[in-house]
């Protein structure tokens, strides 16, 4: 059985990267996994679990004609786990606050202080290059009340945080 | 009474829209029994539609009664159900028993009303919002061969959206 590995691709982002790299992982017999990909600040980035009976000098060449033709930078790492192992989130932090260095350190920080286990994190930075502001999207798991992890963030208010700790009650039907 | 199987991705039978219950009969409400035996012996699932077992009727069950602190109204039985009006938006997380270790954030209306029969034929007008709202959208989607994954929105799509409407309680028919 094949082993997963890690697939990290950063560039510059233009169109055909996912199509490029995902043909060439194909034609060699390669499986995916579990993938995101998102821009960052106008950069591609992708991570993407990839299965292959390849080891990873073989892959790294595989890829290395896609890499260069589209000016990538490639990483490559054998993990542990594999499919099947999804956690429902229970709880969802939405943050925002006028931009400044310490947000994330200072929510993140918050939270893991009661044992909070960040299963997603999406953040941006919008308003204007003027008056930017710092925006970020968790969803977690969580074992103490929510009452717990509203008292551990509540200070943040003071430092110009505005912060809101809600349940996620996920509905199977 | 018996557990029936769940129809699970990608069985096609999932996408073929129910037709209409004409027939209020006996036959039906043990239909009915069945299903609902099968949606609790799943995986704590707060609804269920008569397309997953298979039977191509008009045919929902919504119970959000087991979730601590969610306004609700109890265990409905609805055949035949329309919404007639909603209003608002919320995104939240769903999975479904058709589609199993999966789960997805969806948008679906916060207040809606609905008529629909009850087993025995007797027409019913309810409103519902919130969870049960969601879960009656979910399981109507069924009805019409569509499941949550045909709704599924980016995880960013709720970046910019920091509150969350304050919830009003169901603006007609709450009972228990």
């Amino acid at each position: 059985m094949a082993e997963w590995k890690m697939l990290t691709l950063v560039g510059e982002d233009r169109p055909g990267i996912v199509a490029r790299v995902t043909d060439a992982l194909f034609r060699t017999g390669c499986s995916l996994g579990e993938a995101s990909m998102i821009r960052l600040g106008g950069n591609f980035t992708i991570l993407m679990m990839v299965s292959s009976d390849l080891d990873e000098v073989a892959l790294r060449r595989v890829l290395q004609p896609v890499v260069e033709a589209m000016a990538l930078r490639c990483h490559l790492d054998p993990i542990g786990g594999g499919l099947h192992r999804h956690r429902v989130p229970n709880i969802q932090v939405r943050v925002w606050g006028a931009d400044r260095a310490g947000i994330v350190a200072q929510v993140t920080g918050a939270l893991a202080a009661t044992g909070f286990n960040i299963l997603e994190l999406e953040s941006d930075v919008a308003g204007s290059a003027e008056r930017p502001v710092y925006l970020m999207n968790i969803q977690g798991y969580s074992e103490v009340t929510l009452e717990d992890l509203k008292g551990s963030v509540a200070g943040l208010a003071a430092e110009g945080i505005d912060i809101d700790v809600s349940p996620v009650e996920t509905l199977v039907g | 009474m018996a557990v029936l199987e769940i129809l699970t991705l990608p069985d096609e039978r999932l996408k073929q829209p129910a037709e209409p219950v004409e027939r209020f009969d006996e036959e039906l409400r043990a239909f009915i029994a069945d299903l609902e035996e099968t949606r609790l012996a799943g995986p704590a699932a707060v609804g269920i539609a008569a397309p997953q077992v298979g039977r191509h009727q008009r045919i929902v069950i919504v119970d959000v009664s087991s979730k601590p602190n969610i306004a609700n109204q109890g265990h409905q039985v609805l055949i035949n159900p329309e919404i007639t009006h909603w209003q608002g938006y919320e995104i939240g997380r769903e999975g479904c028993l058709s589609v199993p270790d999966y789960t997805g954030n969806v948008i679906r209306a916060t207040q809606i009303r609905l008529r629909a029969r009850d087993p025995w034929g007797r027409p019913v007008e309810l409103g519902m919002a919130g969870f049960e709202a969601r879960a009656l959208q979910h399981e109507l989607d069924h009805l019409d061969g569509l499941l949550f994954i045909d709704r599924v929105v980016s995880r960013r799509t709720d970046l910019f959206r920091r509150k969350r409407y304050l919830k009003s309680p169901p603006s007609a028919g709450a009972g228990a």
